[in-house]
């Protein structure tokens, strides 16, 4: 089991009951499990209605405009969808669209 | 279990490849879209605000002891921007005294909410504060619009009532020099949507950093033009900026919505392309201006000379006044300068009063049908 906070922010938390911060416990030992598993995981427990999930996914990946940081760092330094997930990591999504 | 922000495990393990390219002392936090570089945040910072600066510089954008109002609406663009602008001021000694103007457009919730986000701002910036209210300028809430003209039309008022009231905000306060924080995504998505459009009379606009209407006294001018909007969101992030997230209830024009998804898109593939087509939009205007002279002054010689002291038309089918003040150029409604009899904002606002009017009394669509065409004749 891997414990990990998983932030929406920017106006995203629509698609969470308006709700930020959110405990994920994901399945399966550490070094087993990617981003791309922790995505597909908060698609389906974070999001409220399913019909939202377009809002949070595109074509497979986090959606483009939708920044994406790993323990407060650019997801692109760390390796998107392949980085592995450990225990205590903070993701944090934020729309860069809504109300400029 | 142990948090992660308490303990940076990850940065005891540092390898060369992930340190900040320009400084290469501290680890990369983040990469700019502009050109891929990997920056620590003390790096992404100094450079962020050294690029909007040079803009301001390059394009001489202000004036020592300039007074200059920032189109403030809680968000992330207007409050990086009011940070930035102190920050650089301070820094730079531009000598500006820099005000906090926002639009209170009466829609509830949405607005109320951003507008307590502008007056937190206003403490945190220690600057003067002013807010016009659709409400005093035009008797009409926002909402009181929707419910009269529609959802679907909502941002064309927006765009038009919005600007005016920050005219007249400004004047109030004897400001002549109104910043947006516009970044390069918006400015990308509008030049696509003119090309998209065949619009090229509107591309000089569209990319032009210093903008004023004709007959008006007030600049607008926009110093992220060159700044992505990613960058934005991670300066406001990682400088724990206080901003207002929530989107307007109203959606942005669909046709809009449609060239941002497909920038979106675009920039996952080619992250430069925002820059590259805001190039092509500054470019593609410089050559069809010149073609357009030759072919006309070639075409009819006699009359090239005449051509010269005619009018320039706008898009929006005004008339750029001269330097001599012609009759007509304040709309004869409301006073506010226009290079029409009458002014954009009265001519939506006596379409409203009119669908209201028809609606009462037949209770028939005829009338939002009817401004709907009004509102796509007159094409923002
Ligand atoms: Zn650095
Ligand atoms: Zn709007
Ligand atoms: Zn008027």
């Amino acid at each position: 089991m891997i414990k990990v906070k998983v932030e929406f922010l920017g106006g995203l938390d629509v698609v969470s009951n308006g709700v930020r911060e959110h405990k994920v416990t994901l399945e399966g030992e550490e070094g087993q499990v990617t981003m791309k598993d922790l995505i597909d995981h908060v698609a389906k427990t974070v999001i409220c209605d399913a019909r939202d999930i377009p809002v949070f996914i595109q074509d497979d990946t986090v959606r483009a405009g939708i920044l994406v940081l790993i323990n407060d760092t650019d997801w692109e330094l760390e390796g998107m969808e392949d980085y592995v997930v450990e225990s205590g990591d903070v993701f944090t999504f934020t729309s860069t669209l809504h109300g400029g | 279990m142990s948090s992660s922000a308490d303990l940076p495990r990850k940065d005891r393990k540092i390898k060369p490849s992930a340190l900040c390219e320009l400084c290469h002392g501290r680890k990369a936090v983040m990469k700019r879209p502009k050109n891929l570089q990997k920056l620590c945040k003390e790096c992404f910072f100094l450079v962020f605000e050294t690029e909007i600066h040079n803009t301001i510089t390059s394009a001489k954008l202000f004036q020592k002891g300039e007074k200059v109002a920032i189109g403030a609406s809680g968000g992330k663009d207007s409050t990086v921007l009011a940070s930035i602008l102190k920050t650089l001021n301070e820094r730079y000694e531009y000598g500006l005294e820099l005000v906090l103007l926002s639009i209170d457009e009466g829609i509830k919730g949405y607005r109320d909410d951003s507008l307590a986000t502008v007056k937190r701002n206003q403490q945190q910036y220690e600057m003067e504060l002013e807010i016009v209210s659709y409400k005093e300028l035009y008797d009409w809430l926002m909402d009181e619009i929707v419910s009269c003209a529609g959802i679907r039309s909502s941002c064309t008022y927006c765009g038009v009532l919005r600007r005016q009231a920050l005219d007249r905000g400004a004047a109030k306060l004897g400001i002549h020099h109104v910043v947006t924080g516009h970044n390069a995504d918006d400015m990308a998505e509008t030049v696509l949507m003119n090309i998209l459009r065949g619009d090229t009379a509107r591309l000089e606009n569209s990319c032009s950093i210093l903008t004023q209407s004709s007959g008006s006294p007030i600049k607008r001018s926009k110093p992220f033009k060159y700044s992505y909007q990613k960058e934005i969101v991670l300066y406001a992030h990682y400088k724990k900026l206080d901003y207002f997230s929530t989107e307007c209830t109203y959606a942005p024009e669909a046709f809009r919505g449609t060239a941002r998804e497909l920038l979106k898109g675009l920039g996952a593939i080619r992250p430069s392309c925002i820059m590259d087509i805001i190039y092509s939009g500054e470019h593609f205007v410089l050559a069809q201006k010149k073609k357009v002279t030759k072919s006309y002054k070639n075409g009819r010689d006699k009359k090239a000379a005449t051509a010269e002291d005619e009018q320039e038309i706008n898009p929006d089918g005004s008339v750029a006044l001269k330097t001599t003040k012609r009759d007509g150029n304040t709309c004869e409604k409301c006073g506010y300068i226009t290079s029409n009899k009458i002014c954009k904002a009265c001519v939506l606002l006596a379409g409203l009063e009119a669908s209201r009017a028809k609606a009462s009394v037949d209770g028939s669509e005829e009338g939002a049908a009817k401004l709907g065409k009004t509102l796509e004749l007159l094409s923002f």
